[in-house]
C-alpha cells in the first residue's frame, strides 16, 4: 500500500532543477554552522577563539560563491520563480555576509570574556545570517515567511543571552513579543494576498494587485493585506510606531548582537519591504506611497527627538537607529514616480549605514572595555587618553549626521535626489524638508558625544591608555575604510544602481 | 467551495483574528499572550486552508504547514524566554518587566 503510493507520488512528481552555483553561499553557509557545531563539541573546554575564527572563516567562504555568482554574471530564478539569484540579491548578500563577519570580530572577545556558551552564540549568528541571504533571494511568500522566522527565531535567543541578567530577559522577551505579533499580523496580510491572488509568487501577486482577480472587487481586501504585511516589516525595520521594542532591546542585549540587529535585522527587513513593494505591490502605489510617507516623516521625527534627550550611549544609537530608518523610509514614499530611484536610493543607504553603525558599535564596545559604563558621561576626556579613539567615533558620529565627504552625507544626498526626481511632486518635496530639517536635529546629539570626547574632562581621573583587541581593531578598520571609502567615491551608488531586480 | 462556505470560514479567522489581537493587547500575563498568538496564527491557518479549498491549489496548505510547523519553533523559543523571567522574577506579569525606560 504504502509502496504504491509512494510510486504514485513518484510518477508524477517532477523533480525542480536546482542549480548548485546558485545555492552556493547558502549550502557553504549551512556547511559552515554545522562545522559550527560540532568543532564546538570536540574541543576542549577553554580552549577558546577556536569556533569565532571557524564562523568568521565559513562566512568568508560563503562569500566567494556569491563573488563567482557576481562575476558569472546571470541571473538565476529556480522553483518556478520562487527563489532567484539577481544583481539585487548578489549585493544584499555581500552585504549581510562583510556585515556579519564584522559581528562575529566584535563578538570575539566578548562573548570569550563573558560567561557565555560560545558554540551555540555563533551557531544562532549563523542561522541568523542564513534566513537573511535566504531573504534577499526569496521572491514568494512562503519563502520569505521562512526566511524571516529563520533570522528572527535565532535573533530573539541572542537578544535574552544574558539569561540571569533581568535586562538581558527583559530585551529578550520585549523583541520576542513584538516581534511573533508583528509576524502573526504580517501572515494574515500574506492570507489575504494567497487569498485574492491564488498564487504565492510575488510575480502573480503584483497581477492580482494591480487588476483585481476578477471575482468582484477585492480592492478592500488587496488595501487590507498590503497593509498588514508591510506593518508586520515596519516592525522589523522599527518605524514609529512599532519601535518601542527596539531602545529596550538595544541597551538589554549584548552589545555585538545590538549591532547585528541595529545592522543586519533592519536591512533584512528593508530588503523584504523593497522586495514586497516594488515587485509584489507596484500596481498599488497609491496606498504604499502615503503609508510610508507617514510612516517614514514620524520615524526619523520622533527617533531623533527622543534621541535628543539620552544619556546612555546605546540607547541613543538606538534612537538614532530608528531615526536612520526614517531616512531609508522616505524614498519607498515615492515609488509610484520614482521606483528604480527608490530602490537604488535605500539600497545605499543601507551599504553606507552598515559601515558606519557597525564602526560606532566597535567603538562603543572597545571604550565600554575601560569604563565598563554606557553612559555618555563616561565618554569625558577620552581625546586625552586615546586620541586615535576619538577621531574614529568622530568618523562615525559625523557620518551618521550626514556631514560630506564621509558616507552619510551620500547616503542623505541619494535620499534627495530619490525625492525630488524625476520631477517635483508636493509630497516629495515636503518630506524632503522633513529629511533636512531633521538631519540638522540629529546633527544636535552626534555632536554632543563629540563634545564629551574633545571638550569634557575625563571624569574619573583615570589616563590609562585603552587597550584594544586584535579582532576590534580590525572590525572597526575595515569599517572605517568602507564609511571613508563610500564617502569619496561613487563605490556605493554605483551598487545601489547596479542592485536590479530580476524581470518578473 | 463556493462563496458562501469560504465566507463563513473568513468571518470565523477574522473573528479569531480580533480576539487573538485584543488578547495581546489586553493580557499582562506572558503565557495568556502567547496563546493570543497562537489564536492569531489558527485565524491565519483557517484562512489559507479556506483560500486554498477556494482556488483548488494546495499551496493554501503547503503554507500553513509552514506556519504550524514555524509556530511551534517559535513557542518553543518564547516559553523559554518566558521560563527564564519566572526564574529571575518568581513572576510572568509583563507590567513588571520595565527596568529600562525613555
Amino acid at each position: 500500500m504504502f509502496a504504491f503510493l509512494l510510486q504514485s507520488v513518484a510518477s508524477t512528481f517532477d523533480r525542480p532543477a536546482i542549480d548548485l552555483h546558485a545555492l552556493a553561499p547558502e549550502f557553504v553557509l549551512t556547511g559552515a554552522l554545522v562545522v559550527v557545531l560540532l568543532v564546538d563539541l570536540f574541543t576542549p573546554k577553554g580552549s577558546r577563539g577556536i569556533v569565532p575564527s571557524v564562523a568568521g572563516i565559513g562566512i568568508l567562504a560563503a562569500m566567494v560563491p556569491v563573488l563567482t555568482l557576481a562575476l558569472d554574471g546571470a541571473d538565476r530564478s529556480m522553483f518556478g520563480g520562487a527563489y532567484v539569484v539577481d544583481n539585487f540579491s548578489l549585493v544584499l548578500q555581500a552585504m549581510f555576509l562583510l556585515a556579519a563577519y564584522v559581528v562575529v570580530l566584535l563578538s570575539t572577545n566578548y562573548v570569550a570574556e563573558g560567561d557565555y556558551a560560545e558554540g551555540e552564540y555563533y551557531f544562532l549568528l549563523l542561522c541568523a545570517l542564513l534566513g537573511m541571504l535566504v531573504m534577499a533571494s526569496s521572491r514568494d511568500l512562503i519563502t520569505m515567511f521562512v526566511a524571516l522566522e529563520l533570522l528572527s527565531i535565532p535573533a530573539y535567543m541572542l537578544a535574552g543571552w544574558r539569561k540571569r541578567d533581568r535586562r538581558g530577559n527583559e530585551a529578550g522577551v520585549k523583541y520576542y513579543l513584538m516581534g511573533v505579533f508583528a509576524s502573526a499580523v504580517m501572515l494574515y496580510g500574506m492570507s489575504l494576498l494567497y487569498g485574492i491572488s491564488g498564487s504565492t509568487l510575488f510575480s502573480d501577486i503584483a497581477l492580482a494587485v494591480a487588476r483585481g482577480n476578477g471575482l468582484g472587487d477585492t480592492t478592500p481586501l488587496i488595501t487590507l493585506g498590503v497593509v498588514f504585511v508591510l506593518i508586520g516589516f515596519a516592525f522589523k525595520v522599527s518605524a514609529v510606531p512599532f519601535h518601542t521594542w527596539a531602545p529596550d532591546t538595544y541597551e538589554g542585549a549584548p552589545t555585538p548582537v545590538t549591532a547585528f540587529l541595529a545592522v543586519s535585522s533592519k536591512a533584512a527587513g528593508f530588503v523584504a519591504l523593497l522586495q514586497l513593494i516594488l515587485i509584489a505591490f507596484i500596481g498599488r502605489d497609491d496606498v504604499v506611497g502615503p503609508l510610508m510617507w507617514v510612516l517614514a516623516a514620524l520615524t526619523m521625527t520622533v527617533g531623533n527627538l527622543i534621541a535628543l534627550r539620552q544619556t546612555n550611549i546605546v540607547r541613543m544609537l538606538a534612537y538614532s537607529g530608528v531615526a536612520q530608518a526614517g531616512f531609508m523610509l522616505a524614498p519607498l514614499a515615492v515609488v509610484g514616480s520614482n521606483s528604480d530611484g527608490a530602490r537604488s536610493a535605500v539600497v545605499t543607504y543601507l551599504l553606507i549605514y552598515a559601515a558606519m553603525n557597525l564602526g560606532a558599535f566597535a567603538v562603543v564596545l572597545i571604550v565600554a572595555r575601560k569604563t565598563r559604563s554606557a553612559e555618555i558621561a563616561s565618554w569625558g576626556g577620552l581625546f586625552e587618553y586615546a586620541p586615535g579613539l576619538t577621531v574614529l567615533m568622530t568618523v562615525f558620529l559625523f557620518s551618521l549626521a550626514g556631514i560630506p565627504p564621509l558616507g552619510g552625507w551620500l547616503a542623505k544626498f541619494v535620499v534627495f535626489r530619490a525625492l525630488l526626481s524625476p520631477d517635483l511632486t508636493a509630497g516629495g518635496v515636503i518630506l524632503a524638508v522633513v529629511v533636512g530639517v531633521n538631519s540638522v536635529i540629529a546633527l544636535y546629539y552626534y555632536a554632543n558625544v563629540a563634545r564629551q570626547m574633545w571638550m569634557n574632562p575625563v571624569p574619573d581621573g583615570d589616563r590609562t591608555p585603552v587597550r584594544i583587541p586584535f579582532s576590534l581593531a580590525a572590525a572597526v578598520t575595515l569599517s572605517v575604510v568602507l564609511t571613508v571609502a563610500f564617502g569619496v567615491s561613487d563605490l556605493a551608488t554605483h551598487l545601489g544602481d547596479l542592485a536590479t531586480f530580476l524581470p518578473a | 467551495m463556493d462563496d458562501l462556505l469560504l465566507n463563513q470560514f473568513l468571518l470565523l479567522g477574522a473573528v479569531l483574528f480580533c480576539i487573538g489581537v485584543y488578547g495581546v493587547l489586553a493580557r499582562r500575563n506572558a503565557v495568556l499572550v502567547l496563546m493570543s498568538i497562537e489564536l492569531i496564527l489558527n485565524a491565519v491557518n483557517i484562512n489559507l486552508i479556506a483560500f486554498g479549498a477556494f482556488w483548488g491549489s494546495i499551496t493554501g496548505s503547503v503554507f500553513a504547514l509552514f506556519v504550524i510547523a514555524i509556530a511551534a519553533a517559535e513557542v518553543g523559543v518564547g516559553l523559554a524566554i518566558v521560563l527564564l523571567i519566572y526564574r529571575n522574577r518568581r513572576s510572568v506579569d509583563l507590567d513588571d518587566v520595565a527596568e529600562m525606560k525613555g
